[in-house]
């Protein structure tokens, strides 16, 4: 009796050892499935990001016109080799490289890789350098149809290996090896209303102030003469691609393949609709017709403002972002028109003033309630930003024109940069309109 | 011989060009031109900006008929190309002094 008791207990104990063995290698397979997930998720996210891409290309060269083709085109397939390797080479490191306390410092070259090592760093740099090229490539927009080409290739080799990632390693560092002050203070910017878009849209700013406006924008009497874009479904074509690029953009931003994800799709699309509709609305009531070009960045601009607090915001708040965000995208298009900042498709408005609306409003509609606080930093966030992308944009716009040159001549930009910058016409077949070939 | 212009609509070529056969008119030439009238072109909008837009694209199609035919021909056009708005067109009818069929020499109507 005494005997087969103990023999029960034994048999009880291994068994009970089999079951948390059991238990304990059923947890280490979830975890391998979750780690396997993380990285699918976070790399898919990062074609669809990449995607944007070619949904830039098609907005920038839709709303410039035909004999500026090739230059846009080969502008946004140069922003993102440049990028990559700028990125590759010193942008990673100062972003995300470990602290020296203003910037990070390691890093560079991938050097955090070494084959057999963990490569997370792999699938972490290549959703963050598609981020990189998406900051670079808005500038390209709001300086289109005169910028010199040699200078467009210096300023966005320093825009991606520099200004970007140094701003980004004061809010986003901790994503990996680094640590910024803005963080450590609480701003909020998930995905990067400012530290992407808004950086990209201010050295814009600071670009189309430089350049100055495209001969014949304006009339002698300084009325604004506009100057349509050459094809409106290339442009509608890149927006939607934008929009399905930004489910990569915002819901990527988790780098972790978790149930977060469906809130931030929900709130990336509400805004976008929001937004769409309600530039719609206000360039009815204002121009007396539902205008294309306004509706279409007003879907973006929807899309912006939504990007910073798409994580931590109610979906019914991100109705409020994008529609607020696409109503400001109108008044600041018409704005910038009127003080003669000349940005052929309105990337100043939409990354910049829809950028900085998005950020403060991460904080004003924060679930579980906001603060002055919470409010204080997002403000502090958007200036900071604001200050160091215009300031060091502004300088290096002034060393290149003083040195390489920054504007092609008035001969060259009538003739058009397809001609005059690369010896190409991107529509040989067609003969051009006599729009195009007024003298401006 | 008459030689008849009508600048109209692009979408009312097809319309016209079979109702003129149909009156056995035998041949006629088109081109894609630009042009405006009294009322100056229109205006567009773009980005909030207005501008105007002076030459409207517009199809001139030009025939030949003989005199007794020039009435038919003209009621024919109104006819098909009159929605009674501005930019409707208009027509203009010259006498003409010559037709020759390069391939046989004939001459006048018989050209035709």
């Amino acid at each position: 009796m005494r005997k087969s008791l103990l023999l029960a207990t034994i048999l009880l104990l291994i068994s009970a050892g089999h079951v948390l063995g059991a238990e304990g290698a059923a947890k280490q397979a979830a975890n391998a499935v979750q780690t396997n997930l993380d990285y699918v998720w976070t790399l898919v996210a990062a074609c669809l990001v990449f995607f944007m891409q070619a949904g830039f290309a098609l907005v920038e060269s839709g709303m410039t016109r035909a004999k500026n083709s090739i230059n846009i085109l080969m502008k946004n397939l140069m922003d993102f080799s440049m990028g990559t390797i700028g990125f590759w080479a010193i942008g990673f490191g100062l972003m995300f490289g470990v602290s020296n306390g203003i910037t990070g410092s390691s890093g560079f070259f991938l050097s955090d890789y070494t084959p057999g090592g963990d490569p997370w760093v792999l699938a972490f740099w290549m959703f963050q350098v598609v981020f990189c090229a998406t900051a670079a490539t808005i500038v390209s927009g709001a300086m289109a149809e005169r910028t010199k080409f040699h200078a467009y290739l210096i300023f966005s080799l320093l825009i991606s290996a520099f200004i970007y990632p140094v701003f980004g390693s004061w809010a986003w560092g901790g994503l990996f090896k680094g640590g910024g002050w803005l963080e450590a203070l609480g701003f909020i910017d998930f995905a990067g209303s400012t530290v992407v878009h808004s950086v990209g849209a201010w050295i814009g700013l600071a670009g189309a102030i430089m350049l100055g406006p495209r001969k014949g924008k304006y009339k002698s009497d300084g009325s604004v003469r506009p100057i349509p874009g050459h094809n409106l479904p290339l442009v509608a074509l890149g927006v939607f691609i934008l929009w399905l690029g930004w489910f990569g953009f915002n819901p990527g931003s988790t780098t972790a393949g978790s149930t977060d994800i469906a809130l931030i799709f929900v709130n990336t699309n509400l805004a976008a609709a929001a937004g769409a509709i309600a530039a719609m609305f206000i360039s009815w009531v204002k121009f007396g017709k539902p205008e294309i070009s306004m509706s279409l960045n007003g879907a973006l601009a929807g899309l912006v403002a939504i990007t910073a607090g798409c994580a931590s915001v109610a979906p019914s708040s991100s109705v409020l972002i994008g529609a607020i965000a696409g109503v400001l995208v109108v008044f600041a298009v018409l704005f910038f028109d009127r003080i003669k900042v000349d940005d052929p498709v309105g990337a100043v408005s939409v990354h910049g003033v829809c950028g900085a609306w998005g950020t403060l409003a991460a904080g004003l509609f924060k679930a579980g309630g906001t603060s002055l606080g919470i409010i204080g930093v997002q403000l502090l966030g958007i200036v900071t930003c604001f200050a160091w992308s215009f300031g060091t944009g502004l300088l290096m716009f002034y060393v290149i024109k003083k040195t390489v040159g920054l504007r092609i001549s008035e001969e060259e930009e009538m003739e058009g940069l397809d001609y005059s910058e690369h010896r190409g016409s991107a529509y040989p077949d067609f003969i051009s309109s006599t729009f195009a070939q007024q003298s401006f | 011989m008459k030689k008849i212009e009508a600048i109209i609509k692009p979408h009312k070529l097809e319309e016209v060009k079979e109702g003129l056969i149909e009156i056995n008119v035998t041949g006629m030439t088109m081109s894609e031109v630009k042009g405006f009238g009294r009322q100056k072109g229109h205006t567009e909008i773009y980005r909030g900006a207005e501008y105007r837009v002076d030459f409207i694209p517009k199809i001139k199609l030009e025939l030949v008929v003989d005199d007794s035919q020039v009435s038919e021909v003209v009621d024919l056009i109104k006819d098909k190309v009159s929605t009674g708005k501005i930019g409707d067109g208009k027509i203009f009818i010259t006498s003409l002094e010559e037709t020759i069929r390069i391939r046989t020499g004939e001459t006048g109507t018989k050209a035709l």
